[in-house]
């Protein structure tokens, strides 16, 4: 039942902000079921494959999807993840988070205006 | 598509995935602001966006499941599921102003802005 709270809540956020849900599904599995942060990003990436592959065909059904840009910037970024990764563990600062966090905000002020 | 744009397509998708991968968040949020800059208006980010996650979803799937992390039921389920939760979240989206959803989506990165400073604060 709470896997069905957490599918339902994930597939929203993702199709309305073009995410994977990563944000919403790995919280809630800590809080809802108890799962350790590791077990709980990977359980998140292994379901958000469907969730983003579902909101690929619905967005391509309206011609919303960009095929060329999505391959333009999705393999490089495939590539990219498993480099961030390996810097995860060697990189681990607060300053880093707090830059980053920071870097959200202007990202989120630069839409705005 | 240009020389240019191709050009920073990629050296955006690359810098997206380094950061993305760096700070446990997904793609997504990064994917949807550089497709905006890259031309694209806010509901075609985010649909192009979502296509874009595919690869690298499926490539930490593959790596994760040779970890013995992932839990293929509930992942299963969860997927499944959200499959209902897509529809309604992109009805909402496509019949909503331009302006509404983008401000919707700066809204959301900095709750995740808020959310990587608290846990960098307590981690």
């Amino acid at each position: 039942m709470r896997l069905v709270l957490i599918g339902l809540v994930t597939g929203f956020v993702s199709a309305l902000f073009g995410v994977g849900g990563g944000i919403v599904v790995v919280p809630l599995l800590v809080v809802l079921c108890g799962y350790l942060p590791h077990p709980a990003t990977a359980t998140s990436l292994a379901a958000i494959g469907l969730t983003a592959l579902a909101g690929t065909i619905t967005y391509a059904v309206h011609g919303e999807v960009d095929p060329a840009l999505a391959a333009l910037v999705g393999l490089p970024a495939a590539a990219g993840a498993t480099v961030g990764i390996a810097l995860q563990q060697r990189l681990q600062g607060r300053t880093l988070s707090y830059g980053f966090a920071l870097f959200l905000v202007v990202v989120a002020i630069s839409l705005l205006v | 598509m240009s020389a240019t744009t191709l050009a920073a397509a990629i050296a955006l998708g690359l810098v997206a995935g380094v950061v993305a991968g760096m700070f446990g968040v997904g793609g997504g949020i990064l994917f949807v602001p550089t497709l905006v800059l890259l031309g694209l208006d806010q509901l075609e980010a985010e649909a192009t966006s979502l296509a874009a996650i595919l690869p690298t979803v499926l490539a930490g799937t593959w790596r994760q499941q040779a970890y013995g992390n992932v839990r293929w039921r509930p992942a299963l389920v969860i997927g499944a599921v959200s499959v209902l939760g897509v529809q309604a979240g992109a009805l909402i989206a496509v019949s909503l102003p331009e302006v509404t959803l983008r401000r919707l989506f700066a809204a959301l990165i900095l709750l995740v802005a808020v959310q990587l400073a608290w846990r960098a604060r307590s981690g």
